[in-house]
């Protein structure tokens, strides 16, 4: 459990990081948080000839609210956005779903750029990113492109980022008025990969008792996170009402095609999504009623 | 061409107050350093992934995986094991004199990184729910199960920590304890 050879850089500047990803290609493995590149390379899973450490590039951290998302730069950790009060304002559904990230001394290490680019089918902050219609900012020395989330995550543990390319930033969509947003999942211990998440964001209309839009994101059930799209465009229009949620439960479990593992069978994530599609659906229209109130 | 980045590396390391100097690899990992480069040897390996938790050191004050990081990442900073918990020889952190007294270690191997990760959860959380407690160790494993000793001896180290040291329960008369 010791990992192989390779050669270290951690640049101060961006700009030289990128520099080494465009003369080394999928030679080069950019090191975040390392929680999950590190133990690849401790299983020699990964074996990169050089590691560039971007744990000494002040640009790559900090989360800012801008132009209606909140902007949280690559190498922010789980743990600053969990104590984030910007974070808790604005985008509550991150803030809930960021204590589900591994324990507290992962997230210490962890970041968002990291957690998004290593595009675990059962990680968190992916499936925010898809639920919120987020979007991620890659860069390099060819130049920028910003990537919405339903494009970014194109298979197991695969984004359409280049070798020579960096996630800078991943933007988080603060919420439109009369919104409210949860985050449920199951797993066998707080912090575990979850066996099956999900995060719901639903808008509610200015009667205070009809469905204007619902999201539904769901992650452990696929090779990447995955929105239940027949189930939302259902709900919109819907009453307000347990009636409601169970019939968009039914309708989840027909839009998903999870597979078995030695975690869970395909029926069981199956059933538990239904049942945390109900739940977090209730939830978070009770916040978004709440938020009308005050 | 030339190459990039280097295999080996000198970094200039706090670790418990004490600034160490090393030439090492770059693929060293940080608990390695701590135990073969330093020998403190408090800090315990378990499975190298950052499954248990049981190598788990304060990096500025911060719990973390120890396996999960090379030397050279922590050049110039500060890293706290539990070698740095005991103010002096033949004296006991409160932490410590907690799991002491409430049994909260059976073999051992996992204690050093409960007390590291309870160490910076506590002075966060002084005045923590059971619930709290299980959450804050939920990444460090017991293989001996003794969850409900730790989760006690969290509990009363809590209580310790709160009142500053005085005796918080009439029966201790050794005077190792403080």
């Amino acid at each position: 459990m010791k990992p192989p050879r390779f050669r270290y850089t951690a640049p101060e500047r961006l700009d030289e990081a990128l520099a080494v990803l465009a003369e080394l290609g999928d030679e080069a493995k950019p090191l975040a948080g390392g929680q999950s590149l590190v133990p690849m390379l401790n299983m020699r899973l990964a074996r990169p000839s050089v590691l560039v450490d971007l744990n000494r590039i002040p640009e790559l951290d900090g989360i800012e609210l801008v132009d209606g998302y909140l902007r949280i730069r690559a190498m922010t950790r789980h743990r600053a956005v969990e104590r984030s009060s910007v974070v808790a304002q604005h985008q509550p559904l991150l803030s809930e779903a960021i204590r589900y990230v591994g324990h507290l001394p992962i997230r210490t290490r962890g970041t968002v750029g990291g957690s998004i680019t290593h595009a675990d089918p059962a990680a968190e902050l992916p499936g925010v990113l898809l639920a919120l219609d987020g979007a991620v900012e890659l860069l390099s020395q060819r130049g920028e492109r910003v990537v919405p989330a339903a494009e970014f995550f194109v298979d197991l543990l695969t984004t359409v980022a280049a070798p020579d390319e960096l996630v800078t930033a991943v933007r988080f969509p603060v919420l439109p008025p009369n919104s409210g947003t949860a985050w449920l999942e199951v797993a066998r211990r707080h912090g575990d990969y979850a066996l099956v998440g999900v995060g719901a964001v639903v808008t509610i209309a200015s009667d205070g008792r009809t469905i204007e839009e619902a999201r539904l994101s769901f992650i452990g059930v696929s090779v990447t996170p995955v929105r239940a799209r027949a189930a939302e465009a259902a709900l919109r229009g819907q009453p307000v009402a347990p009636d409601t949620w169970r019939a968009a439960a039914v309708a989840v479990r027909e839009d998903l095609d999870p597979t078995s593992d030695i975690h869970a069978s395909a029926a069981y994530r199956r059933s538990v999504a239904g049942v945390l599609a109900e739940r977090a659906l209730a939830l978070a229209a009770q916040r978004a009623q709440e938020g009308i109130e005050r | 061409m030339t190459a990039v980045g280097s295999e080996r590396r000198t970094i200039r390391v706090t670790v418990n107050g004490t600034l160490y100097e090393r030439e090492v690899e770059a693929r060293l990992l940080l608990s390695d350093f701590l135990r073969h480069e330093l020998g403190l040897t408090g800090t315990h390996v378990g499975c190298e992934h950052g499954v248990c938790g049981a190598c788990t050191v304060l990096l500025d004050g911060e719990p973390v995986r120890s396996c999960l990081l090379f030397a050279v990442q922590v050049d110039g900073h500060a890293i706290e094991t539990v070698e740095g918990l005991a103010p002096r020889d033949g004296e006991l952190h409160r932490l410590q004199r907690a799991f002491w007294e409430k049994h909260g270690l059976q073999c051992g191997y996992c204690t050093p990184g409960m007390l590291m990760v309870l160490k910076a959860f506590l002075a966060e959380h002084p005045d923590p729910t059971e619930e709290e407690i299980r959450e804050a160790i939920s990444g460090n494993l017991c293989r001996c199960t003794g969850y409900q000793n730790i989760v006690e001896a969290a509990r009363y180290a809590a209580q310790l920590l709160r009142s500053s040291g005085r005796v918080v329960e009439a029966n201790h008369a050794d005077p190792l304890l403080r």
